[in-house]
């Protein structure tokens, strides 16, 4: 149990964790470029055209997706919150942080793209609907952590209050999933169903997939990207931030 | 290729939605990578500041 309890620990410190995720940021790069690319192609040019909605419907590969990740982004950082508390351990609270601004942008493109979708098919850019208005509030919650990290100058006590706030937040993100089976919505009830039937042409929902997974990967290369600048920031008085600053130095960066 | 951009009469709101996830899933790397560099000359001129005045602290300034 020993040698196993410290191995974990090991990545856990900022300064190992910053060559890793170093290494890793070009591997996820390049998976979003190439699954995004391939996503797209059978977006616009594989997908069947819908019965109903015609073309209009391929706004899908980039709502759905994007929905997705906020929900997804939301609760990986309340996952690295409940870490950093419990353990107090200030990678975590650098990981959370470093997940927001990511997770920000998928709510509002999850928004965005979901009233440009609205707008031809209900008549309306946006409707006072459950699933709309916790996603809206899903929005605010990101900003908010955002805001609330950037207003309190001791990081330590950031990371406590912003990972708080999370794990309060975080019943929202059941009340967005379920939104549309509890309250008669609007919104489109869930088509991608983990228990039964999909009820969604194949093409489709494999073209959906990869979409997702692209943004998946270009999540994890913006987070892990992002969460090396707030090491370099935070860890600035260490010697090891010194020696990889003069390198950078003698490498005219 | 034109009847592509029209996307069945949906053009607007199909590429007012790809065109703004592209614009901003594009915008954010390099804002990172800006980011990026601004800390690392930010703590350079740091260390070399503190190498100046080093240097003149062993050169006896102190009266």
């Amino acid at each position: 149990m020993h040698s196993r309890l410290i191995n974990w620990f090991k990545f856990s410190s900022p300064a190992t964790f910053y060559p890793l995720a170093g290494r890793l940021v070009p591997w996820f790069t390049w998976g979003a470029v190439l699954l995004l690319g391939v996503g797209l192609y059978l977006s616009f040019f594989v997908a069947p055209t819908d019965y109903k909605q015609g073309e209009g419907y391929r706004i899908i590969f980039i709502h759905v997706p994007a929905a997705w990740m906020s929900m997804f982004l939301y609760l990986v950082m309340a996952g690295w919150a409940a870490i950093g508390l419990v353990f107090n351990t200030r990678l975590s609270a650098m990981m959370t942080s470093s997940l927001a601004p990511t997770g920000a942008m998928f709510a509002f493109l999850a928004l965005w793209t979901g009233a440009f979708w609205g707008k031809p098919m209900w008549g309306t850019w946006w409707v006072w609907d459950a699933r709309l208005t916790s996603e809206l509030i899903l929005l605010f919650l990101y900003i908010g952590f955002i805001a609330l990290k950037s207003s309190i100058d001791d990081p330590r006590r950031g990371d406590r209050a912003g990972a708080i706030l999370i794990l309060v937040g975080v019943i929202n993100i059941p009340i967005i999933y379920y939104s549309v089976q509890w309250w008669n919505t609007l919104h489109q009830g869930s088509t991608i169903k983990m228990s039964g039937e999909t009820s969604m042409d194949e093409v489709m929902l494999i073209t959906m997939l990869i979409m997702t997974f692209g943004c998946w990967s270009y999540a994890f290369a913006t987070a892990l990207s992002r969460v090396r600048c707030i090491i370099l920031e935070r860890e600035r008085g260490t010697t090891w931030v010194q020696e990889l600053i003069e390198k950078e130095e003698g490498r005219g960066a | 290729m034109s009847e592509f951009f029209a996307m069945g009469g949906y053009g607007l709101y199909v590429w007012g939605s790809f065109g703004m996830s592209a614009l901003l899933m594009v915008a954010e790397p390099l804002l990172l990578q800006r980011q990026r560099r601004e800390i690392i000359t930010t703590l350079l001129r740091m260390a070399r500041q503190k190498r100046g005045e080093a240097r003149t602290m062993d050169e006896g300034v102190i009266e």
